[in-house]
């Protein structure tokens, strides 16, 4: 009886203990920041869902939220799908394979990659590998001309005009002229790239150059002078000088530059591609409006979703990357 | 055989910078010498050019006229030998107290000395400031007094034939400022460092010094008058607030600075510290 007692009363203070939980952690939710985003997402999903249904297109209605979202399902049906035969492929091909070598084990075997069509999630993958390496190749220029021109007012001087003339430039107005330079120099039996990855690549690459370039410099340009004359004090040789005190001092200058080429770099991308027709996201948008289906809008619009999103990420990578790199860690990172 | 008594040598110095107007004359024949040991404080209005001064021995500007010698050798390019303390403490943000003072050691002793030597020299000098209880603080997370502490540190550890300190308590409040006059006086005792040292506040020139340069306001500015402080050390401040000899000197310094050759507008005077740190943009009005 008493145990009874004592069992209920335990359950007692374990619902206590659940709800005294749920309440501290709806008191830890800081409203603002959760409640107030989503609040403006609903807000524009209702917007949409409303205009989009007065809007008519040749192509049918202007896709509203719930259309682009079953079209981002079969869209990764379609990933699954593809998947599967590309499996069944596999299989097929390794079967063959297996029995020419139990009739003749001296036999050729020819292995044999898949080449099926490349689905929105495989042209996400190039678009994401296209951008990285061309923001890696322009940083790894940038940066250290940057640090030069930031150290050296002749070089300055010198690059000044030069960057003044080429910043303003859209990248696009470079592709042709790229694609040409590529497929005259860049001859080879077994390429290790694909031609049309190192066109995207580049042109992403040239828009990337101006704002890491002068961030970079600038940043330089005014590290303390106190700290400078510490340095000349201490008689630091040349590249110490530049690891121990420039670069520490310009990080987040540079940060700054590499976030915004990386943004600028994306957008640049997508549009080369719709161009250029080589793989990326841009490639799909531009199939999609071509085929013309009365899914192809909804299916675009995942796309500009997905390409929002991942412009995002991108954003955040950065700024991850940002805080780990930076020494002042109580700066207001945003 | 050379003479102690002239250990570092201000030899005619003057320097023009070139402004809109044509060149602007910031010092002319800045003259005088300190001996091995000595503390010698640089007194005068704000913008007369007393930093430059500094800045010339540091070899941090180059003198247009004359030129500075120290121990036998001329001075023509920035070095340890004449480690500076900034008034700013100019810390390395990123790198601790421990690896500011360090930086300097490793470039000043990388010959000489083998990395156990001299991580303990670096403990060494933070312990003679009284901060190696914080060898692993980052700058952020320490005082502004500290801050000074851990610059001091940096200059003393690289053993330099003479400390340069750039107004070093300017920006301390007042008892801060108090207690670390006090800490440097009795390392320089100890370590009989030469020390110049550039303030604007008589009171701790007097209490400081062995040797107080008055500097005349600018342009062109030269050196006023030159006063001993024969004062016994070590100097409590509680003790010489009330003596005589000391409110002498005191005196000197005052009047040199307020009704002699430093004779300014105070308005003037107020507006220059409010705002325009040292050099000429300042001057060019005055």
């Amino acid at each position: 009886m008493s145990s009874n007692a004592q069992a209920s009363k335990q359950q007692m203070s374990d619902l206590e203990l659940v709800r005294l939980r749920i309440s501290n952690a709806l008191r830890a939710i800081d409203f603002k920041s959760v409640v107030y985003p989503f609040l403006g997402l609903i807000m524009f999903c209702l917007l949409w869902s409303f205009s989009a249904s007065k809007i008519d297109t040749s192509l049918g209605k202007f896709p509203g939220p719930s259309q682009v979202y079953d079209q981002a399902l079969v869209l990764i049906d379609e990933h699954q799908a593809e998947g599967e035969k590309a499996d069944a492929f596999y299989q097929r091909q390794e079967l063959r394979n297996a029995k020419k070598l139990a009739k003749n084990p001296d036999a050729k075997i020819k292995t044999r990659s898949y080449t099926g069509k490349e689905t929105f999630f495989d042209q996400i993958l190039t678009s994401l590998k296209t951008v990285l390496f061309g923001f890696l190749v322009a940083s790894a220029i940038a940066i250290p001309l940057g640090i030069v021109c930031g150290l050296s007012d002749g070089v300055y001087q010198a690059m000044n005009p030069l960057i003044q003339i080429f910043k303003p430039v859209s990248p696009l107005a470079w592709l042709p002229l790229i694609t040409m330079v590529v497929s005259a120099v860049y001859v080879s039996d077994d390429p290790y790239f694909d031609k049309s990855f190192l066109n995207s690549a580049f042109t992403v690459a040239l828009c990337c150059l101006w704002p890491t370039l002068i961030n970079t410099a600038v940043g330089v340009a005014n590290v303390d002078k106190d700290l400078l004359n510490v340095s000349l004090v201490i008689k630091l040789p040349p590249l110490m000088h530049v690891r121990k005190i420039i670069l520490p001092a310009s990080v987040p200058m540079i940060f700054t530059g590499l976030r915004l080429s990386l943004a600028t770099g994306w957008m640049v991308l997508i549009a080369a591609e719709m161009l250029s027709q080589n793989p990326g996201l841009g490639k799909f948008v531009w199939d999609e409006f071509q085929n013309g289906s009365s899914n192809s809008l909804a299916r675009i619009m995942v796309a500009v979703v997905v390409i929002g999103l991942i412009g995002f990420a991108l954003d955040r990578l950065i700024l991850t990357l940002q805080k780990t790199a930076s020494w002042d860690k109580l700066a207001v990172l945003r | 055989m050379l003479s102690k008594e002239k250990f570092l040598e201000i030899s005619q110095v003057g320097i023009e910078f070139p402004t809109q107007n044509g060149s602007f004359c910031a010092l002319k024949g800045v003259d005088f010498a300190i001996a091995e040991g000595e503390f010698v404080s640089i007194i005068g209005h704000s913008g007369c050019g007393k930093s430059t001064v500094l800045n010339i021995i540091a070899g941090l500007y180059q003198a247009t006229y004359g030129g500075v010698i120290l121990d036998g050798k001329e001075v023509n390019d920035p070095g340890p030998d004449r480690a500076v303390v900034f008034q700013s403490h100019a810390l390395m943000p990123w790198l601790s107290v421990y690896e500011n003072v360090a930086l300097g050691v490793e470039q000043v002793f990388k010959a000489s000395k083998t990395n156990a030597e001299m991580k303990e020299w670096v403990e060494h000098n933070l312990r003679l400031v009284k901060m190696d209880h914080a060898l692993k603080k980052m700058p952020h997370e320490i005082s502004g007094g500290m801050k000074q502490r851990v610059g001091i540190a940096r200059c003393l550890a690289m053993q330099p034939k003479v400390m340069l300190m750039d107004e070093p308590f300017g920006a301390l409040d007042a008892l801060t400022r108090a207690n670390l006059q006090d800490s440097v006086m009795e390392i320089q005792k100890e370590l009989n460092t030469t020390v110049v040292l550039i303030t604007h506040d008589v009171d701790e020139a007097v209490l400081m010094s062995d040797k107080i340069v008055m500097m005349s306001n600018g342009p062109a500015a030269k050196v006023g008058e030159i006063l001993s402080i024969e004062l016994e050390r070590p100097r409590e401040r509680v003790a010489l607030a009330k003596s005589d000899q000391f409110n002498f000197y005191r005196q000197q310094v005052l009047s040199f600075l307020y009704e002699k050759k430093g004779v300014v507008d105070f308005d003037q005077a107020k507006k220059k510290l409010a705002g325009a740190p040292e050099l000429a943009a300042g001057e060019k009005t005055a």
